[in-house]
C-alpha cells in the first residue's frame, strides 16, 4: 500500500511537471510576445534548453520511480556494488556534451546583444533617466547634445521608431534601477555612476511595458513605463510636437 | 545527556560545551526561526494574491495601524527579512550548526569538537544576531527593506527607503553576528575533521555527510570573511560617511547627496563572493546527508563514492568562481559575463554526477519505505527540478530575460525548500533516534511528506511561468503593470497552496512534540547502519562513545557481500591494552 502511494507521488511529479509546462506553453502564462529582433533567438535558445531539460527530467525521474517500485518489493539482499567507472564516464560526458552545446550556442546571441556595433557607432536616441519611482526620457533636441537648453523631456512613455536599431543611454538619478522590457527580452541594471547603453530593434509598431526590475525602494512596484514603437514618420512628428510644446514654455521653467 | 548533566539546573546546562547540546541548541533556534520566516513568507504571498487587503493573524502584528493591510514599505521589509532570516538564521545554522555540530564528532569517532569553547561561542554569538533581526521590526522606519542583498545606495542612503535607517543598521549587525557564528563554527569543523578522526578513519572512509559538512565549512572559511568585512564597510558608509559603495551621488527626495567615490558594484562583488558559495553551504551538507540516508535505507553502498567526493570538491572549487552570474545584468563587462557563464555551466556537471549517483545508490536496493527514505527521494526529485531550471539562468541571453523574475524565485526555492529542507526532514527522521533516543512517528512523518511534496510543487512550479511572463521579484503589486494583470489568478492559486503548505507543517510540529513526550526506546543502532555514530548509545553520553573504536572499513558496507546480516559496521572495538594511534 505504501509502495503504491509512494510511487504514485513520484509518478504524479513525473507527469505533472512536463504537463504543466506544455499546458502553459499553449495556454499561458508563458514568454511574452517577441517584439525585438533578438527576442526570437533568445526564445529559440530557451526552447532548446527546455527540450533538453524535459528529456533529462523524464529520464532521471523514470529511473527513480523504477528503482523505488522494484526496490520497495525486493526481498533478496541488494548486491554490494560500489560503483561503475563506465557509468560514471557516461553520465559525466553526456551532460557535459549538452552543457558544452549550451555554452557554445549562447555565444553568438550574447555578443549580438552586448557587442553590436550600433552601441559604438550610433548616437543614443534618448537618455533614460531613472528616478524613484518613474521613468524619464531625455532627447538631445535639435543641437544633438544632451544637457543643453534645447533638450526635450518626457515621462512614462518613450516613443521609438520601428525597424531601426535604437540605442539608449541609461542613467539613474538616485539608486539602482533595472530597465526591463519583457517583450524585447531586454534587461539592464542602471547603477549610479555608470551609464549603461543598450540597443534593440522593434520590427513592428506596438506598445510594450517597461518594468523596473531592480528593487529601488517602497514604490518599486509602481515604477511602470512603456515603450511605444511607431513608424519613423510618426516618430519624427512626435518629436516635432514635443519640441514645439517645449519651446512654448519658458526657458526658466525647464529643469 | 548523561544523568549527571540532567541533575544540573537548565540555565547552567545551557552553557554546555558538549557538541551535542550545542547542536540541539542550533536545531531549536533555527526551527523557531523557520516558523518566523515562514510567517513572513505567508504575508508576502497574501499581498501578491490580494494586494493591499487586510491579512489575518500576521497582519495585525506587522501592520497594526492599517488594520492588517500591508503598506508598500512594509512589504519591502517583509521579503527582505524573509530572505535574511531563512538564509542566515534557518538554513545555514540548521545544516552546519545543528547537524554539523551533532554529527561531525560522532561520525568521525571523536569525543567532541577540537575547540569546544569556540563551538559554544558560535552558537551564543548567533543569539544577538537573531535579536537584532527580530528587533528591527520595532524600530522607526521598520525592518531593513533593501532586499536580503542590501544593494547600495538603496541600503546606504538613509532617505532612500524607510527601512534604510535603524532597520538597516540592525540588519548589518545581524549579519555581522551571523558571520562570526558561521566562521567560528566552520574553523572548528575543519580542524576537527582534520585532526580528530578515529584510528583507521582515512579521509576516503569518511561518510558523505562529513564530506558535505567539510566542503561547506571550507567555503565558509574562505569566502565568509569577505561578506563579514563588507558589512563593516557598509556600516562605515552609512554612519561614518565613507564612500566604499556610494558612487557619484544621488538625488533623494529632491535633495542632492554628494557621493564619496567608490562604486555600488563593489558591494555586489563582495556580497556575492560569499553569498553564492553560501548557496552551496545551504545545499551540499544536505546532499551528503541524503547520500548516507539513501544508502542505509536501500541496504546498498553509496554508488560512486569517489566521484561523489570529487563532485563535492569540484563544487567547492568552482563555487567561489561563479558569483558573477548574479551580476549578468549589472553592466559588468560582457567578457567577464562569458567567463562567469562558463564556470556556471561547468558547476552544473558535478550536480548531474551527484544526481545520477543517488539514483545508482537506490537502483537495485532493498528499500525500506520509511519516512527518512521518502524525504531523501523527495530531496533528489526536487533537486532535479531546481538544478535543471538553473541551466536557463546559466545561458546568459536567456538569463537577461529571467533575471530578477519569479523564475529565479522558483529555481532557488526548489533547491532550498524542496531540496535542503526535505533533506533536513530526512535527516531528522534518520538521526532523531540518535539525538533523542526516540523515533519520530512514521505515520505522521509520511503524511507530512506526502502533503508537503504535493504542495511544494503546487507553490513553486507555477512560479516559473509567472517569471517567463515577466513577473519581477520584490514588487508589492505586480498588477501595477498592465502586462502582469493576467497573472492574478495564478498568484491566487500559488498563495492558497502556500497557505496550505504552511498549515501542513503542523503535522511535523505535532510529530516533534508527541515524540518528545514518549519515553526513550531507541536502541543504539535501530537502522543497522554502518557508520560510527551508531556505535554510540542513543542518545550518546558526554564523551560520546563507551568504548575505543578502530575503523576497519568504509562507511557503506551493505548488501550480499557484507557479512551474514547484509551490513558490516565501519569500526570494531579496540582490543584491550592496544596502543593509542592518536593522542
Amino acid at each position: 500500500m505504501t509502495r503504491v502511494l509512494a510511487c504514485g507521488l513520484f509518478v504524479a511529479l513525473l507527469v505533472a511537471v512536463p504537463w504543466w509546462f506544455a499546458h502553459s506553453a499553449s495556454h499561458g502564462p508563458w514568454m511574452p510576445a517577441r517584439s525585438s529582433t533578438y527576442a526570437g533567438e533568445v526564445d529559440g535558445l530557451f526552447g532548446a534548453i527546455l527540450v533538453a531539460l524535459a528529456i533529462a527530467f523524464v529520464l532521471v525521474m523514470s529511473l527513480l520511480v523504477v528503482a523505488l517500485w522494484r526496490g520497495a518489493a525486493r526481498v533478496e539482499r541488494a548486491r554490494t556494488v560500489h560503483g561503475d567507472l563506465r557509468l560514471e564516464l557516461l553520465w559525466t560526458l553526456a551532460p557535459g556534451a549538452v552543457l558544452a552545446w549550451i555554452a557554445l550556442a549562447q555565444g553568438p546571441i550574447w555578443s549580438a546583444m552586448k557587442g553590436d556595433e550600433a552601441l559604438r557607432s550610433r548616437e543614443p536616441l534618448a537618455r533614460v533617466e531613472a528616478a524613484q519611482f518613474d521613468w524619464r526620457f531625455r532627447r538631445a533636441g535639435p543641437d544633438g547634445r544632451f544637457d543643453t537648453q534645447d533638450d526635450l523631456l518626457e515621462t512614462g512613455e518613450l516613443v521609438v521608431p520601428a525597424g531601426e536599431k535604437v540605442v539608449l543611454a541609461l542613467r539613474t538619478r538616485d539608486v539602482i534601477h533595472g530597465f526591463f522590457v519583457p517583450d524585447f527580452r531586454l534587461k539592464q541594471d542602471i547603477v549610479p555612476g555608470r551609464d549603461a547603453r543598450v540597443w534593440f530593434e522593434a520590427p513592428a509598431p506596438g506598445r510594450h511595458d517597461l518594468i523596473c526590475a531592480e528593487l529601488c525602494g517602497w514604490g518599486h512596484y509602481k515604477m511602470a513605463g512603456s515603450i511605444r514603437v511607431v513608424s519613423r514618420a510618426e516618430h519624427d512628428a512626435h518629436l516635432a510636437r514635443l519640441a514645439e510644446r517645449w519651446s512654448a514654455s519658458g526657458a526658466e521653467e525647464r529643469p | 545527556m548523561s544523568g549527571e548533566a540532567r541533575a544540573t539546573p537548565w540555565p547552567l546546562r545551557a552553557w554546555s560545551l558538549d557538541h551535542k547540546t550545542i547542536g540541539l541548541q542550533f536545531l531549536g533556534a533555527s526551527l523557531a526561526m523557520l516558523l518566523c520566516g515562514g510567517l513572513l513568507a505567508m504575508a508576502v504571498r497574501w499581498q501578491l494574491a490580494w494586494p493591499w487587503t487586510g491579512m489575518p493573524i500576521v497582519g495585525r502584528a506587522l501592520f497594526g495601524d492599517t488594520g492588517g493591510a500591508p503598506s508598500p514599505e512594509g512589504y519591502t521589509a517583509l521579503f527582505t527579512m524573509h530572505g535574511t532570516i531563512m538564509i542566515f538564521f534557518v538554513v545555514i545554522p540548521l545544516l552546519t550548526g545543528a547537524f554539523g555540530n551533532y554529527l561531525i564528532p560522532l561520525m568521525i569517532g571523536a569525543r567532541d569538537m577540537a575547540f569546544p569553547r569556540l563551538n559554544a561561542f558560535s552558537f551564543w554569538i548567533m543569539v544577538p544576531g537573531i535579536a537584532c533581526a527580530l528587533a528591527s521590526f520595532a524600530v522607526e522606519g521598520g525592518a531593513a527593506s533593501s532586499g536580503w542583498t542590501a544593494y547600495p545606495p538603496l541600503s546606504t542612503l538613509l532617505g532612500a527607503a524607510p527601512g534604510s535607517g535603524a532597520g538597516q543598521t540592525l540588519w548589518l549587525w545581524a549579519l555581522f553576528f551571523s558571520g562570526l557564528s558561521s566562521l567560528s563554527g566552520s574553523i572548528n569543523y575543519v580542524v576537527t575533521i582534520a585532526t580528530l578522526r578515529a584510528p583507521g578513519l582515512s579521509m576516503l572512509r569518511l561518510p558523505l555527510t562529513v564530506w558535505g559538512l567539510l566542503v561547506a565549512a571550507l567555503l565558509q572559511c574562505l569566502a565568509l570573511p569577505v561578506l563579514t568585512a563588507a558589512t563593516v564597510l557598509q556600516y562605515s558608509d552609512r554612519l561614518l560617511g565613507t564612500g566604499f559603495f556610494s558612487g557619484g551621488g544621488a538625488w533623494v527626495n529632491g535633495e542632492w547627496i554628494a557621493g564619496a567615490g567608490g562604486t555600488p558594484l563593489l558591494w555586489q562583488h563582495l556580497f556575492w563572493f560569499y553569498s553564492h558559495p553560501a548557496v552551496y553551504v545551504m545545499v551540499v551538507p544536505a546532499m551528503g546527508m541524503v547520500g548516507d540516508i539513501l544508502s542505509v535505507h536501500a541496504r546498498k553502498p553509496v554508488f560512486g563514492y569517489k566521484p561523489m567526493v570529487w563532485a563535492m570538491a569540484a563544487i567547492t572549487g568552482l563555487g567561489v568562481m561563479v558569483w558573477g552570474h548574479h551580476m549578468f545584468v549589472s553592466g559588468m563587462s560582457p567578457v567577464a559575463g562569458t567567463g562567469f557563464m562558463l564556470s556556471t555551466i561547468l558547476i552544473a556537471l558535478p550536480s548531474a554526477v551527484k544526481t545520477f549517483n543517488w539514483i545508482g545508490t537506490v537502483w537495485g536496493g532493498r528499500l525500506r519505505l520509511n519516512a527518512a527514505l521518502l524525504w531523501a527521494l523527495g530531496f533528489v526529485s526536487m533537486f532535479v527540478v531546481g538544478g535543471l531550471s538553473g541551466i536557463w539562468m546559466a545561458a546568459t541571453p536567456v538569463d537577461v530575460h529571467l533575471h530578477d523574475t519569479y523564475t529565479v524565485v522558483a529555481h532557488f526555492h526548489y533547491i532550498v525548500f524542496g531540496g535542503t529542507l526535505f533533506g533536513v526532514f530526512a535527516a531528522l527522521h534518520h538521526w532523531f533516534p540518535k539525538m533523542t533516543g526516540r523515533h519520530l512517528g512514521e505515520r505522521l512523518g509520511k503524511l507530512h511528506f506526502a502533503g508537503t511534496f504535493v504542495l511544494t510543487n503546487a507553490v513553486f512550479l507555477p512560479m516559473h511561468q509567472a517569471g517567463f511572463a515577466g513577473m519581477v521579484r520584490r514588487v508589492a503589486d505586480p498588477y501595477a503593470h498592465a502586462s502582469l494583470e493576467p497573472l492574478r489568478e495564478l498568484n491566487v492559486f500559488i498563495t492558497i497552496a502556500a497557505l496550505l503548505l504552511f498549515a501542513w507543517q503542523a503535522f511535523f510540529v505535532a510529530n516533534l512534540f508527541l515524540t518528545l513526550r514518549r519515553p526513550r526506546s531507541a536502541e543504539a543502532n535501530p537502522w543497522r547502519a554502518a557508520s560510527l555514530e551508531w556505535e554510540a548509545p542513543s542518545p550518546p553520553p558526554h564523551g560520546n562513545f563507551d568504548r575505543e573504536l578502530v575503523v576497519v572499513r568504509g562507511p557503506y558496507e551493505y548488501g550480499d557481500e557484507a557479512g551474514d546480516d547484509d551490513w558490516l559496521p565501519q569500526a570494531r572495538p579496540r582490543a584491550a591494552g592496544a596502543k593509542e594511534a592518536r593522542a
